[in-house]
């Protein structure tokens, strides 16, 4: 059962990787528009696992991405940031029972799970290009290309999200 | 001594945050002002690897439209050469050759973000430099960054660290070719004088100041220009000849003279001390 979570895990850290930097770097819907799957890798992460180790793999996540889009750390500094506050996040959105043994995501309503995701991508998005961009003076820039990749990696997401859900069991 | 101990356990995931958010923000703070990483970049064997692969997949969808530009480029030259009564061939003595060229394929392209980077499948075992230009068919492209021993990532002209020389075509008067990260079709054109005739769809060429690209290279035509705020200079926005979104086949252009030129402008520099 233990094998099978880590097993699980690098499967789906490689293909997020790769579906990521081979399709979705290279869409460029509208001249602009990237969205960032790879974010569900975080947002399937298991809850109980311990949070150093959740961060160092965010980490490397971001790393592995940023090498292959050129992008210096940008991708790494958004994702440990998310995975940092995931903790918060998840207990402003499901309340104080996400940390009851018995709590599982595929549990709790659909609009939890929606507006969970919604803010990891805000804040993720965020992050991106505020340090993509690098200047206050350009920030509306940085507001427009937040909200249009982020609706696009909302959608995304919870298009992948229904694909490959994990079992209800 | 305890209370320390304790105070790092208890905090341990807020400074792990903390220290990895340093070495991010130290990566990418650093490349504002330097070159790009030598080691985070995409010409690395793996990345490079990947990226070579999936390329050789896409490259059969755009087979027709890439040799119709080479087709395209061919009769250009083929009229070049034939109205200019040089015969089918020209001999070239390699000792008076100032540029030489080598072609490669782009394995990945970016344009959508403020600093586009551009990966190509030629490296060192290629004799491929840093700071060489690298060309397409119709224009100028962008400059070797970072090279590994098969690939190399080159500046792209959308890049908002690019500054490169440029001039109106037909007279000596010269700029800076920037981008402001807008459109992936429009660059400017900065320093040109007030007292220049310009006019709109004038054609724009590299200028003989770099000594990375030679003299002529097309860029652009002009789309529309206006006195910058001091009134004293034009900034003027430029539709670029080339589609970046669309590119295949590049020249790489190596000016043998190149370190000399560098050479003799470091000592002028230092004798003016």
């Amino acid at each position: 059962m233990i094998s099978n979570y880590y097993f699980l895990n690098v499967i789906r850290f490689t293909l997020l990787v790769l579906v990521q930097v081979l399709i979705f770097n290279r869409l460029n819907f509208f001249g602009f528009i990237n969205p960032m799957v790879y974010i569900l890798f975080l947002y399937w992460y298991p809850i109980k696992e311990n949070r150093a180790a959740f961060i160092g793999l965010g980490f490397l996540l971001g790393l592995a991405i940023d090498f292959f889009s050129d992008t210096m750390a940008i991708h790494a500094a958004s994702t440990i940031t998310i995975a940092y506050i995931r903790p918060a996040i998840m207990r402003f959105v499901f309340g104080v029972n996400f940390e009851f043994q018995s709590f599982k995501l595929s549990n709790t309503t659909q609009v939890q799970q929606i507006t969970f995701l919604t803010l990891l991508i805000i804040v993720h998005h965020l992050v991106f290009f505020m340090l993509e961009i690098f200047s206050l003076a350009n920030f509306l820039l940085v507001l427009k290309k937040v909200l249009a990749t982020g609706a696009a990696t909302l959608i995304l997401c919870l298009l992948f999200g229904s694909l490959f859900s994990v079992r209800k069991d | 001594m305890q209370q320390i101990i304790n105070f790092i356990i208890r905090y341990k995931n807020f400074l792990l945050y903390i220290f990895l958010m340093i070495i991010s923000l130290g990566f990418t703070i650093q490349s504002h002002s330097y070159h790009q990483s030598r080691f985070f970049n995409s010409s690395n064997w793996i990345t490079g690897n990947i990226l070579d692969t999936s390329n050789d997949v896409s490259t059969y969808f755009g087979l027709d439209q890439e040799n119709q530009k080479l087709i395209d480029e061919n009769k250009r030259l083929r009229n070049l050469l034939f109205n200019n009564n040089l015969g089918d061939s020209i001999t070239l003595d390699s000792v008076q050759r100032t540029y030489t060229i080598t072609t490669g394929k782009v394995i990945k392209n970016s344009f959508a973000h403020p600093r586009n980077y551009i990966t190509i499948d030629q490296g060192e075992r290629d004799s491929v430099k840093p700071d060489m230009g690298v060309i397409t068919s119709k224009g100028i492209l962008g400059i070797v960054e970072n090279t590994s021993k098969n690939f190399a990532t080159v500046q792209s002209i959308l890049n908002e660290k690019s500054n490169i020389n440029a001039k109106i075509k037909n007279t000596d008067h010269f700029g800076s070719l920037i981008w402001d990260m807008k459109r992936f079709d429009v660059v400017q054109l900065v320093d040109i004088p007030r007292l220049v005739p310009l006019t709109i769809g004038d054609t724009i060429v590299t200028g003989g100041m770099s000594s990375i690209f030679p003299e002529g290279i097309p860029i652009g035509t002009i789309r529309k220009f206006d006195l910058n705020t001091s009134k004293s200079f034009y900034s003027i926005d430029i539709t670029l000849f080339n589609d970046m979104t669309n590119i295949k086949n590049v020249y790489i252009v190596n000016n043998a003279f190149r370190e000399e030129i560098l050479e003799l402008q470091n000592e002028t520099q230092t004798d003016d001390k």
